[in-house]
């Protein structure tokens, strides 16, 4: 008898937890259900007399915080650390991501080599390079020539302008239409390089992290400058990049074919007839494939890792808050065990204090979720970084904290504080009425 | 020593507060043991082998092939003990998730560059005689289950197969070991011969990727690379020949600055884990305070009390933070298991050292601001309860 009476409290701990827990993981699967709790639970809060009890009790729990405000700090801070990571590296994940995938889109088709993974892994003759451009699907444009560019990739070793060391950089030989093929390219500054002299243009992303790119300089490939007349802009990967004239690249790097044919279809199906042709050209094999699968797929695997590692961080860093936030909880507990107890004796139910324990942690947990996630804003929004991408060369990329990044901050935010405050809120409700009040 | 027993019930005085503390010191420090088992990793291997060892590779960009004819020449340059020559061959092993180096290189010059793989004499004449022949270090082979005598199929990207396959096929003839831990990453190669690639190949023939020298030297390193470089200057192909481990560096720089993320992360870890602990032991002085008082009249004297509290925080910051470190070491190898095998990163015996020092300095820091209250306390004002 008397040893169920001592487990009894525990039990209810371990159950309570058990519901934390499913409700947690419930929440995380289907974020909606804040919705489905939250707004019953404010009807509560607002208008029955033990809701109104619960809101003047967590009143008089938030107005003495500034005599705990370094205890209290530890759950704010704490989550903020949390939150701030998750959002930071989840920003990076999706800038990432925007950046890579903008490029392609279902207008376009890439054609590879069979086999390769990236353009940089591809090669053509050039005879290959003619009769994909000519293949049925391709749109053609006034003057019936196929709107298609047969595009040379090279890597060049250009020192990085932040730490100055060498880093890799892409230079793009591209055809007379590349331009009609990525419209979403325009020049801002100077002109377009001429075919036959050795000009390049450089993306404005390429211009920001490289050194020796600003117009009027000459980047050196071979023994031979190459003289930057115009920056462009696209707004995705391909301003990490250096573009000239690809017959002229080719020939000064006795190169005599291509590693990428990208064409414009006439409707997004008509790749269906493209990849049929090229299929059916016993002189071709060839991987064909629209520009946006191919620029998904390569964004794929490093978004994937930034994400799965920004969240096992973010994590583990979770579970120190809970721990740091329950100690402050359990302590403020004690501290106003007095208090309680005298509304207890007062008449107010277990509920209202259980409430108000769970309400003041929560409070002060979407507090620190929004520190965090304000700190993630200022810090990293639109600021930019470069990473080693698919051809092997730098992709230049801008953090991209969006409102749903910062709604999943905060809602991990709700979590840690519900684990935080469960414990210590059925403590709370718990002490002995008699004994609280006669502590000191 | 002979206070032990009073800190350890100093910290049992509240046991649920302490282990909350303790659990959250540990998670910190499990952090802090993963993500700089993480940066060491991206921060090349800092061993003695390889310390005379210099890549020579085109000043444009690796991705740019030289000539196998450089070789004779680069031989022939002063202070230049042996070259081996490889190449990337980027073949894909059934799927491209399943990403690992794989690289043709001149066999008998390739092995005697590098006496760290520990390969079986038998296995080296076996690679040195069989033409498909190919050599895995043991984490590959553990990965894929392979034994000696497999035949293994890559999927080419950059070269295709001269017989109209779209793969090659490689005989296993040797399974090569490295027995110093932060090697571990050359594990998890294939190498297989250049003759058998440059022939089967349909482009690019007579082209290398890149030079492995050693120079008899290391000291002479510099001068044997400015003299590799001179060479080639103004030539064609325009080479680049720097130390082993500079050309690990600056391939690491390029995915990025992970040391300057990792430490980002860290300080954001510790700056709340200050707090925490600070919060933590600023409440247990406080409500001692009558005790420590109690002390100073029996004779602690003030200096004493000051390195007691200072004590009891580092034995907390201490047990908590070797209990992280632990946790990251059994973490790691389920970590390498889970993700089979991509991220497989182990703690140097740095990261240890570095995680105690962190330690015992959170634990001074935390531990002073208290320490030094009860060192200034009053005895008559603490008794009274004033």
């Amino acid at each position: 008898m008397v040893r169920s009476e001592r487990w009894a409290p525990r039990l209810r701990q371990v159950g309570v937890l058990s519901l934390g827990l499913i409700a947690a993981l419930l929440w995380i699967r289907y974020p909606l259900l804040l919705a489905v709790v939250g707004v019953p639970w404010l009807f509560w809060l607002l208008t029955t007399p033990s809701g109104r009890q619960t809101l003047a009790i967590t009143w008089v729990g938030l107005a003495t915080i500034p005599e705990r405000l370094g205890a209290t700090s530890v759950v704010v801070v704490g989550i903020a650390g949390v939150v701030g990571v998750l959002v930071a590296m989840q920003a990076m994940a999706a800038g990432f991501q925007a950046t890579v995938t903008r490029a392609g889109n279902d207008h376009t088709a890439i054609v590879l080599r069979a086999g390769a993974n990236a353009e940089l892994s591809s090669a053509f003759e050039r005879s290959a390079a003619t009769l994909i451009a000519q293949a049925p699907g391709v749109r053609r444009d006034h003057r019936d020539l196929p709107i298609a560019t047969a595009d040379l990739v090279l890597v060049a070793t250009v020192p990085r302008r932040s730490t100055g060391t060498d880093a890799n950089l892409e230079v793009r030989g591209v055809g007379p239409m590349a331009w009609a093929v990525r419209p979403q390219v325009r020049l801002v500054e100077g002109r377009a390089f001429e075919p036959g002299r050795r000009e390049l243009i450089v993306g404005r992303g390429a211009l920001q992290q490289f050194s020796g790119l600003e117009p009027g300089e000459d980047l050196p490939m071979l023994n031979q400058g190459w003289r930057i007349v115009g920056v462009f802009e696209s707004g995705d990967t391909h301003e990490s990049e250096v573009w000239g004239d690809a017959e002229t690249l080719a020939a000064a790097h006795r190169r005599n074919g291509f590693q990428s044919v990208v064409v414009a279809l006439t409707e997004p199906a008509a790749i269906e007839t493209l990849r049929a042709a090229l299929a059916a050209d016993p002189r071709l094999r060839v991987d064909v494939e629209t520009t946006r699968d191919y620029y998904t797929k390569q964004s794929e695997r490093l978004t994937a890792a930034i994400r799965i590692i920004g969240t096992g961080v973010a994590a583990i860093m979770a579970l120190g808050a809970v721990f740091g936030a329950l100690n402050t909880m359990y302590t403020a507990v004690s501290q106003r065990a007095r208090e309680i107890a005298t509304l207890r004796a007062l008449g107010f139910t277990a509920t209202p204090v259980v409430a108000s324990v769970l309400l003041e942690t929560m409070t002060l947990a979407l507090a620190g979720g929004l520190l965090g996630a304000g700190v993630a804003w200022t810090l990293f929004h639109g600021f930019t970084v470069s990473t080693l991408g698919a051809n092997f060369s730098q992709v230049v990329f801008q953090f991209q904290v969006t409102g749903e990044l910062i709604a999943r901050g905060l809602q991990w935010a709700l979590i840690i504080g519900l684990f935080g405050g469960l414990l210590p809120a059925l403590r709370a409700a718990a002490l002995p009425v008699t004994v609280a009040l006669r502590e000191s | 020593m002979r206070y032990l027993p009073l800190l350890v019930a100093g910290l049992l005085r509240r046991k649920t507060r302490t282990a909350l503390t303790l659990l959250s010191i540990a998670a910190a420090f499990a952090l802090f043991g993963m993500l700089d088992a993480v940066r060491v990793a991206f921060t090349a291997p800092e061993s003695l082998s390889g310390i005379d060892r210099l890549i020579v590779s085109s000043r444009l960009s690796l991705t740019q092939t030289l000539p196998q004819a450089y070789l004779a020449r680069i031989a022939s340059v002063p202070g230049v003990d042996q070259v081996a020559h490889a190449d990337w061959f980027g073949g894909i092993y059934q799927d491209p998730k399943n990403f690992f180096p794989n690289i043709a290189v001149s066999p008998a010059a390739y092995l005697d560059l590098h006496p760290e793989y520990d390969l079986p004499p038998e296995q080296r004449q076996a690679f040195l005689t069989t033409r498909t022949g190919a050599i895995v270090g043991q984490a590959l082979a553990d990965r894929f289950g392979w034994q000696v005598g497999d035949r293994i199929p890559l999927q080419a990207t950059l070269y295709p197969n001269k017989d109209g396959r779209d793969y090659w096929l490689f005989d296993l003839v040797g399974i090569y070991q490295v027995t110093e831990p932060q090697l571990r990453g050359v594990e998890r190669q294939l190498l297989f011969r250049y003759d058998y690639f440059d022939e089967g190949r349909t482009l690019g023939q007579g082209t290398i990727g890149w030079f492995v020298v050693r120079v008899r030297d290391p000291d002479q390193a510099d001068q044997v690379a400015q003299a590799i470089d001179r060479q080639f200057e103004n030539s064609t192909y325009e080479t680049t020949a720097r130390s082993e481990r500079d050309f690990q560096r600056s391939f690491a720089r390029q995915i990025g600055d992970i040391g300057l993320i990792v430490t980002a992360i860290m300080a954001a870890v510790f700056f709340t884990l200050i707090l925490l602990t600070g919060n933590t032991m600023g409440q247990s002085i406080r409500e001692r305070i009558p005790e420590l008082a109690v002390l100073k009249t029996i004779g602690f004297r003030n200096r004493l009390l000051l390195v007691l509290v200072v004590a009891e925080s580092t034995l907390l910051l201490l047990i908590g933070g070797l209990l992280g470190l632990a946790m990251a070491r059994v973490a790691l190898p389920a970590i390498r298991a889970a993700s089979s095998g991509q991220l497989d990163v182990v703690m140097a015996p740095q990261s240890w050292l570095t995680g105690l020092a962190l330690m015992v300095a959170i634990g001074v820091i935390v531990g002073l601001p208290p320490a030094l209250r009860a060192m200034r306390l009053r005895i008559v004002d603490a008794l009274a309860g004033r």
